[in-house]
């Protein structure tokens, strides 16, 4: 294409044309307009006098609150923030919890960000290393004072458990997929039907299950923690999604490519793990960003289960005498929804971003 | 001896997942006998002895935990369905509305899918039921709509109806209303089809389905009484009660899955070949007749896998309903029975069968539907 042939120029509309072509266009328009203006008064300015001009912002008891009656009760917030965070984990001991917070933060933003290199080593080291030391780190032992888990909660928990959950469903998930798609009958019906099982069920009555079931399955003398069984469930859970995600991953890879790698004399192992599992798994980290965004949602469940996670410790403080006003409820929900939110949006960004390089990079 | 090793490769395998199982089983028995904890499904037999404050059947305390487990999946099934119907009917508006010309409306849609779908639903639902119904005035200061619909915060009451005599005739005329309009709604598609010219059906099939019950209602001086609820005391009687904590349910799912359904809808409708919306301008529709008759019919196609799965989400989801008491499954049968007799594993095991069924029959049906709708492509 020649160098020289710039498009037309074209005029950028100014804002009253811009107006008359986007939101007043025809008649139904000008009044879906109207009603949307409408709307939006009716809801996000209350929402925003709520939260910042009518909210009691100082204070250290609920006495600051009651006299903002039209307003969030911010106090409560602060007051709570640590075990909001933390949960009942020693004040002296939350450094651990600090640190391991930290390493998770980096090795995200290591695994996110476009400038940094060696991906796939610290992806192996936050699959294997990081969490060996998160479980000494917040535990205890190796000189470092036990923390009992019963006294873990908050954004604590929930991270734990949706963290887990993610890592200890991707081998799973993997092996489950490849069994669902495997040649041989029993390997594959028992992959379609753990999945299908998982799949099939919520996830309220697979930790009913965790919690009540499980620990009959136990032999005789061995006790089960809390903890460890709601972990389990939602591995086993989280599992049965990562593998129809995985799937999806394996079935868009060029077919050539397994008859290449056949071609190439590679056994079955050899041709999933350097050939064909490398590609379908990079065209399933969309879906499985996507997938986790699903897990840390769902973990708010455990709070049904009787854990103070993020969710429950808020609806602790709900029902807690000291701090009760109109506006205690509302207000926890705000901070606790704001919070889940950061998270979930910037994953499903993310998650787009992703998306659109893996496009990006098929369009040769 | 390729054939060898897969045979023994699934042979090695069959045999650990068997000893796993028995001897989860094994350790189960053993448990249970220590705990003297009763196995096997007699206790579906015997009295459960608690009410339920919600049901579609009759149920008193001397009913059997059989029936409570029946109660619970009707239920379960009452607020699926209530909730899909809504959650259909906003997810379609916010699919459609994302793609609206109206800038305002589009950025609106899009805020609310965004902001529902990154928010757990657990979250929303504690919402709506602690910090909106909890918050609405009591049952002397209602809302009232026309003094015949109350809102309070113990529920919504509405009129109760009653069928007096000749109502089945009412009835059997709107019945004959219903076939005939679906009649003339095949019989004009035929003559579109064949004749080629247009054989509106809309009016037609509206006086049918009103007019008959209409008309024989009035021959028989409407037989249906509506018993308007009143105040006494502290609370309302008469009327029908629909429980804040139905309410806070349906709202939370029926929102919470119309984000997801939204986003459902918006893809299929961009998915749908950029020529179908070309052509459909170059033979001169306009932008509503191009979305009702070229690009939701096609869009339809791409749309009913994913919102079937949705389906079953929201009546997965609908299992929240413990965590704010609302009688469903998990609640009373999952819960509430299994703390009284502790028969975990009979208990749990029916709950998720009840799911899975669901599950397992929707997929079923929709692979037929799939099929019969599958676009031969050239």
């Amino acid at each position: 294409m020649g160098a020289s042939r710039k498009p037309p120029q074209r005029d950028l509309p100014g804002p009253i044309e811009w107006m008359r072509s986007n939101l007043f266009s025809s008649v139904l328009n000008s009044a879906l307009t109207l009603v949307a203006i409408l709307v939006v008064y009716q809801t996000v300015v209350p929402f925003i006098e709520w939260t910042v001009f009518d909210a009691a912002w100082s204070g250290s008891t609920r006495d600051a609150c009651l006299s903002h009656e039209d307003g969030a009760c911010w106090p409560f917030i602060y007051a709570r923030l640590g075990q909001i965070v933390y949960g009942f984990y020693d004040d002296n001991q939350r450094w651990r919890v600090d640190i391991v917070f930290i390493m998770l933060g980096t090795g995200l933003a290591w695994l996110v960000l476009p400038m940094t290199g060696a991906k796939g080593r610290v992806g192996i080291l936050m699959l294997t290393v990081f969490p060996v030391l998160s479980f000494v780190l917040l535990v205890g032992g190796w000189g470092l004072p036990q923390v009992p888990i019963e006294k873990w909660g908050g954004l604590l928990i929930t991270l734990v458990v949706a963290v887990t959950g993610i890592v200890a469903s991707l081998p799973i998930g993997v092996l489950l997929a490849l069994g669902r798609r495997s040649a041989l009958p029993v390997v594959r019906s028992l992959s379609v039907a753990f999945i299908e099982l998982w799949r099939g069920v919520p996830l309220i009555t697979v930790l009913f299950m965790a919690a009540n079931m499980l620990p009959l399955f136990m032999p005789a003398g061995v006790s089960i923690n809390k903890l460890l069984s709601a972990l389990i469930a939602v591995a086993l859970f989280s599992s049965a999604y990562m593998a129809e995600v995985v799937r999806g991953g394996l079935q868009a890879v060029d077919k050539g490519q397994y008859e290449a790698a056949a071609a190439l004399g590679l056994g079955y192992w050899r041709a999933m793990a350097f050939v064909i599992l490398p590609q379908a798994l990079r065209l399933s980290l969309p879906n499985i960003v996507g997938n986790f965004i699903g897990l840390l949602k769902d973990t708010s469940l455990v709070s049904i289960i009787g854990f103070f996670d993020l969710l429950g410790i808020v609806q602790s403080g709900n029902a807690d005498a000291e701090w009760a006003t109109p506006n205690t409820a509302m207000t926890g929900y705000v901070f606790a929804g704001a919070l889940f939110w950061i998270m979930c949006f910037s994953m499903s960004r993310y998650s787009k971003y992703l998306e659109g390089n893996l496009q990006s990079g098929e369009r040769r | 001896m390729r054939n060898l090793r897969s045979i023994t490769y699934q042979a090695v395998l069959a045999g650990v997942v068997l000893f796993v199982v028995v001897g989860m089983a094994w350790n189960a028995s053993n448990a249970l006998e220590r705990q003297h904890i009763a196995s096997g499904f007699d206790f579906l037999n015997i009295t459960a002895g608690f009410d339920i404050v919600q049901s579609l059947i009759r149920f008193d305390e001397t009913s059997t935990y059989a029936r409570v487990l029946l109660v619970g999946v009707l239920n379960t099934l009452l607020v699926a369905i209530v909730g899909i119907v809504i959650a259909t009917g906003v997810g379609l508006v916010i699919g459609i509305g994302q793609l609206s010309s109206n800038w305002l409306i589009a950025r609106i849609c899009r805020v609310y899918v965004e902001t529902l779908r990154n928010i757990p639903l657990l979250l929303q639902l504690f919402f709506w039921y602690f910090a909106v119904l909890r918050a609405l005035p009591g049952p002397r200061d209602s809302w009232s709509v026309l003094d015949v619909v109350f809102l309070n915060n113990r529920g919504l009451y509405v009129p109760r109806p009653s069928a007096e005599a000749g109502f089945e005739y009412v009835v059997f005329a709107f019945l004959a209303g219903v076939l005939g309009s679906v009649f003339v709604w095949w019989r004009q598609a035929k003559v579109r089809e064949q004749a080629g010219h247009a054989a509106p059906a809309g009016m037609i099939v509206a006086a049918l389905l009103v007019l008959p019950a209409l008309v024989a209602g009035a021959f028989l001086d409407f037989p249906l009484r509506l018993t308007s609820p009143v105040l006494q005391g502290f609370n309302f009687e008469g009327g029908v009660v629909v429980l804040p904590e139905f309410m806070a349910l349906v709202v939370a799912l029926s929102t919470y899955t119309a984000s997801y359904i939204g986003e459902i809808v918006r893809g299929a409708i961009q998915g749908v070949a950029k020529g179908q919306l070309e052509a459909s301008q170059a033979l001169g529709l306009k932008r509503g007749q191009t979305l009702r008759l070229v690009l939701i019919p096609q869009a339809m196609r791409q749309v009913i896998p994913p919102l079937t799965s949705q389906y079953l989400n929201l009546t997965k989801n609908s299992s929240l309903a413990v965590a704010i008491a609302y009688p469903d499954l998990v609640s009373v049968f999952a819960g509430t029975t299994l703390n009284q007799t502790g028969q975990a594993i009979e208990i749990i095991a029916i709950t998720m069968g009840v799911y899975l069924t669901f599950s397992l029959v929707t997929s079923a049906l929709m692979n037929v539907y799939n099929s019969r709708i599958a676009l031969t492509e050239r």
